[in-house]
């Protein structure tokens, strides 16, 4: 029968098309990222019209969920994966993303970056920060958790959206917040905080659209998240609590991808990282603080943001040794 | 035998148009009415209306002496045999007919006593275990005229119940038939489509005719009547 | 009939389908069993994968539970009120779950029963507390319900319609009560088609992928497929899927034996717009029950869909339909459709005339194999769920990165062994027809072999084809479950975008491209049913 000629020729026939248009300019990059950097009102748009004025080049960004995801994907498509620059790991995740060896040493001067505790790697580049809190909407909620263990033991009524660790920094944040704060115990806390918890998403977005929408009155995001609703929305309606225990820290780094077909367009990203035309997006786009040099004002609210008394931050090796069975723990905690 | 009106159709009137049927006519306790007509005359109309299953637009029916216009089927004080599907065919014979007592199967021994008696009746003991499908159509027919005798209700409505089981046996349930009313006393409407049936068993005729009664009268000579087209044309021009 | 040469083409064409099919099913198991021995079960694991295991369980018992609980006593209301205004149109508006894509009606169902949705202002209104929530456990089994409980209705209903009528005045000469009647008349004649709709109910909510991702809300609330598909997606974990993979065909496997020693699979029959007369059924107030009933449940079934529309009619259509990239995932899903839905028909046409061929002479045992397995094959594919036929193929092809036309063929395969059991359950008696009617004269005639295909065969099953391929290419249309394995930025089809979009939150966009998809599928779906009526020999 002809018919089964004909569906591996009608597939190939569709594929250019499927696969969508090729690049128009010379010179274009790839920069794999996650969703939210990537929104309308993300830091993307931005940031692709300001690097592209300055290298007459064309930028792409490819968006997962979020930055764990992002490490998957590298796994995945191995040495197949198109892009140059992979934008939107933190700290947590360097170690194994340079055990893939599918990066390759930026070799450019990072002196420009200055991040809490002195971050420094040879292939990765800080880019923005932040610590981990707990947003809640001041309507519903009187008595928002002083801590991390107010958080686990508080009414189980009061629903709180958290990202899976399995995709999601925030999420892997989270748990690393909790193994800093409960050590060994900490599986009996995720089973009760267990009860809290609404939904578990794959990205931040998504958990931060829920609450914004009302879905659930708190949320796993950062200290410097209301400073979007107080600057953009003119609100003090959404608040990030500041937990006694301390915050758990996050660094946001970017790496050059060791098969990257511009290795030198990938570079010169890379430089533009640190410079203020990529850092001035970062406050009031990605609503985290910048790793270098800005050229603009924070606005106020910034100074009416949580400051953590007190930071956690496990090195990239303490994670990568611990990342899978912590996971298991905390999916063993959860599943129960 | 009680001399009353058993059943009075007063100026019954049911649809519109095309389809409509108007009916009035009264009935003596006791007497056995055999209903005649062409298909879609009418008669199930008639008979539907009489057992509740419809409601008339205007007019009144009175069965043994009681309005029952806006009773339902059931309190009406009526039995029905149908042509097919009398019995519940997942239900045994003792409760298709125990329902008949009653509805919710609360029967005490007195009441099982009365069913067994019932089936005995009908030349049928013993069967009270057995589901419907393991009896011929005749016996089912049976079953059903036992639980009309258990129930004992003053009017008994039969719509063509002896059709298709062969003249020999149809003519035995007919006497059958005949022999409950009796014992029982009841007032029979009986829908038929075959002459010698009604020639066999009633003594009152009503002949329907696109939805109206064409004629009422007495059995006796009535298939000999040469006044009505409609029968003439009902009968055809084979044997009487 | 056919000639000696037809019998033995038909029967070599239905060999090689099978050993196609078998092809499919056997690479991605036997891929899955092989990686198996990476597997190393840490204790945590252990547990894991029993408490996953058991929820998958739970959760599929407790939505058939109640899907069955609401759709016994709706059924039954439905037969009691035979003739009321709308009721053709309701019965209609129960079919249309079966073909809607699960994504789509998660939306709609977030719509109306998220925290702010009409439902949970409603309960508040009502002095409810806690609001109810569309996450977890909740929201899979209120979204199993919202697909299988107007499945079962469909299945039950014509349980109720096919007694005879003079059993309903009996009932009222009687004067039988509802609950009697209900005790010995109704349930009796409901109990079997509801146990097979219960088992088919089952087997549904056990293997359900997309609602559980979409609403599942964590690792509390996950099922075996979801699972199988977060080991491969988010923890690279083979040797997870794998294992997960093997329990999944397991359970599926003995959920399968089980509903075959039960007994047969319910067959939706025929539900006329209005059903016999009801004489046993009163008016006036006693109306208000059976009201209240089909009314609630049109409301349960009607709003979500009512909502996808409200909401993507006030999305921004005409920039989604200026966007590039819904062109690109509305191609890509018509050419993966397409393909799969022509597969499907190919596969499916073989299989229909090897088995009436081989079915011609029962006493020969191979020829008996032959029409067995041709039979089975399409319950087959029910046995190994998209996601483990996907995560096989997946581990084969190295996660089909940076490959585009293998994971492409994959899904069309994946597409085309889904829609197999309805594709033939459209085929099998348009053929039976086809041969009884032009058999004889065909072969008195001497037009056989490839003239009579041409000539007569094919022209005359023309319109079941047809219904066969709009069906299949709707059903492919919807799936997310094999494209959430492959899917990337460079495979897009319409739901994965959509998934997308809602992962990042975009909900006016989802909400319109979940009208522009639902609207598609529901056209499609139209045609089927308008072609299939017309042919009169379709009843899915």
């Amino acid at each position: 029968m002809r018919i089964s000629r004909f569906i591996p020729a009608a597939l190939a026939a569709v594929v250019p098309f499927i696969a969508g248009p090729a690049s128009s300019a010379d010179r274009a990059l790839t920069v794999f990222t996650y969703e939210s950097f990537i929104a309308e009102w993300g830091p993307g748009p931005k940031i692709e019209a300001a690097f592209e004025a300055e290298c007459g080049c064309d930028l792409t960004w490819v968006g997962v969920a979020d930055g764990v995801a992002l490490l998957n994907r590298l796994k995945l498509e191995g040495d197949n994966a198109e892009a140059g620059v992979v934008l939107g790991l933190d700290t947590n995740l360097v170690a194994e993303a340079k055990a893939t060896g599918l990066f390759e040493a930026h070799g450019l001067d990072t002196k420009a970056v200055t991040v809490p505790g002195g971050f420094s790697d040879d292939t990765f580049i800080p880019y923005d920060y932040g610590h981990f809190a707990v947003v809640y909407d001041t309507e519903t909620v009187a008595n928002p958790p002083a801590s991390l263990k107010d958080l686990v033991d508080g009414e189980p009524e009061q629903k709180i959206v958290i990202q899976d660790p399995r995709t999601s920094t925030p999420g892997l944040g989270l748990l690393l917040w909790v193994k800093s704060v409960y050590g060994d115990d900490a599986p009996e806390a995720w089973e009760k905080l267990a009860s809290r918890v609404l939904t578990v998403t794959p990205g931040w977005s998504e958990a931060y659209g829920l609450f914004t929408s009302g879905e659930a009155p708190m949320v796993l995001s950062y200290t410097t998240s209301p400073a979007y609703h107080m600057v953009a929305e003119e609100t003090d309606r959404y608040q990030a609590a500041e937990f006694s225990e301390g915050h758990y820290l996050q660094i946001e780094v970017a790496g050059l991808l060791a098969n990257a077909p511009d290795k030198d367009l990938a570079r010169e990203f890379l430089d533009f990282v640190m410079t203020p035309g990529f850092q001035n997006v970062i406050p009031t786009n990605n609503w985290m603080l910048p790793a270098a040099a800005i050229t603009m004002e924070l606005p106020e609210a910034f100074g009416k943001l949580v400051e953590p008394k007190k930071t956690f931050l496990y090195t990239p090796e303490e994670v990568a040794e611990n990342r899978a069975a912590w996971i298991d723990e905390w999916l063993g905690a959860m599943s129960r | 035998m009680r001399q009353h009106r058993a059943i009075a159709f007063d100026g019954v009137a049911y649809g519109m148009g095309e389809l409509s049927a108007a009916f009035d006519f009264r009935r003596q306790s006791g007497t056995v009415t055999a209903i005649l007509g062409p298909s879609g005359a009418g008669k199930s109309t008639l008979l539907n209306l009489a057992a509740g299953f419809l409601t008339p637009a205007s007019g009144r029916i009175i069965l043994d002496g009681r309005d029952v216009t806006g009773l339902a089927p059931s309190e009406r004080g009526i039995s029905m045999v149908f042509q097919d599907n009398n019995l519940f065919a997942h239900l045994d014979i003792r409760t298709n007919i125990g329902l008949g007592l009653d509805p919710a199967l609360k029967l005490d021994r007195a009441a099982w006593t009365q069913v067994d008696k019932a089936l005995e009746r009908v030349g049928l003991a013993g069967f009270g275990k057995r589901m419907p499908a393991t009896l011929s159509g005749g016996e089912r027919q049976r079953v059903a005229l036992a639980r009309a005798f258990a129930r004992r209700r003053p009017l008994l409505l039969l719509d063509e119940p002896f059709d298709g089981l062969g003249p020999g046996l149809a003519a035995d349930m007919l006497g059958l038939m005949l022999e409950i009313r009796a014992e029982v006393g009841a007032t029979v409407l009986m829908v038929t489509h075959d002459p010698d049936e009604a020639r066999a068993a009633s003594d009152q005729i009503l002949f329907i005719a696109k939805g109206r009664i064409a004629a009422d009268a007495p059995a006796d000579g009535f298939f000999e009547r040469r006044d009505l087209p409609d029968l003439q044309a009902y009968l055809g021009s084979g044997p009487v | 009939m056919l000639t000696r040469g037809e019998h033995r083409a038909s029967r070599a064409a239905g060999l090689a389908a099978l050993m196609a099919i078998g092809l499919a099913l056997a690479v991605p198991i036997a891929v899955l069993l092989t990686h198996g021995e990476s597997t190393g079960v840490t204790s945590n694991q252990g547990d894991y994968l029993i408490r996953i295991t058991r929820f998958t369980l739970m959760q599929a018992g407790l939505s058939t539970l109640l899907s069955l609980v609401f759709a016994v006593p709706l059924a039954r209301a439905l037969a009691r009120r035979p003739d009321f205004a709308g009721r053709r149109w309701l019965i209609k508006l129960f079919a249309v779950p079966l073909g809607l894509p699960p994504l789509v009606a998660a939306l709609g169902l977030i719509e109306v029963w998220g925290r702010n949705g009409v439902a949970n202002k409603g309960l508040g209104l009502m002095g409810a507390e806690t609001p109810f929530s569309i996450y977890g456990l909740s929201g899979i089994l209120l979204a199993h319900v919202f697909f299988n409980l107007p499945l079962a209705v469909r299945l039950i209903l014509p349980a109720l319609e096919r007694l005879p009528p003079e059993y309903w005045k009996t009932a009222a000469n009687l004067g039988m009560s509802g609950l009697s009647l209900f005790r010995r008349v109704e349930w009796p004649a409901m109990r079997r088609s509801a146990a097979s709709a219960a088992g088919l109910v089952f087997m549904l909510c056990a293997t359900s992928f997309t609602l559980v991702l979409v609403l599942g809300g964590g690792p509390a609330a996950t099922t075996l497929e979801v699972a199988i598909y977060q080991a491969l997606r988010f923890d690279f974990d083979p040797g997870r899927a794998v294992l997960l993979s093997l329990i999944q065909i397991s359970m599926t496997l003995i959920v399968m034996l089980v509903l075959k020693f039960l007994g047969t699979p319910a067959e939706e029959g025929e539900t006329k717009g209005g059903g016999t007369n009801r004489p046993d059924v009163q008016g006036g107030l006693h109306l208000l029950p059976d009201a209240v009933l089909i009314g609630l449940g049109g409301l349960f079934v009607g709003a979500p869909m009512a909502a996808v529309v409200v909401s993507g009619l006030s999305a921004d259509l005409s920039r989604l339909l200026t966007d590039a990239l819904f062109w690109r995932a509305a191609g890509t899903s018509l050419s993966i459709g397409i393909s799969a839905a022509a597969l499907s028909v190919l596969l499916a046409a073989c299989l229909v005339r090897a088995r009436y061929s081989a079915g011609h002479r029962p006493r020969s045992v191979p020829l008996g194999l032959l029409a067995g397995l041709s039979g089975a094959a399409g319950s087959l594919t029910l046995l190994v769920p998209p996601v483990v036929l996907g995560a096989g193929w997946f581990l084969l092809l190295g996660g089909g990165a940076g490959q585009l036309l293998a994971p492409l063929m994959v899904i069309v395969l994946i597409n085309a062994l889904m829609a197999l059991p309805f594709v033939m359950r459209v085929l099998e008696p348009a053929h039976q027809n086809t041969l009884e009617r032009n058999g004889r004269l065909a072969v008195s005639l001497g037009v056989v072999g490839r003239h009579r295909l041409s000539q007569i065969d094919i022209p005359a099953m023309l319109p079941a084809f047809a219904t066969g391929f709009v069906f299949a290419v709707a059903l492919s249309l919807g799936d997310l479950g094999a494209i959430a394995l492959f899917g990337s930025d460079r495979i897009v089809t319409l739901p994965w975008l959509l998934y997308q979009k809602l992962g990042s939150y975009r909900t006016a966009d989802a909400a319109g491209l979940a009208l522009l998809l639902g609207a598609i599928t529901m056209a499609l779906m139209i045609v089927a049913e308008k072609l299939g009526t017309r042919n009169g020999s379709v009843d899915r």
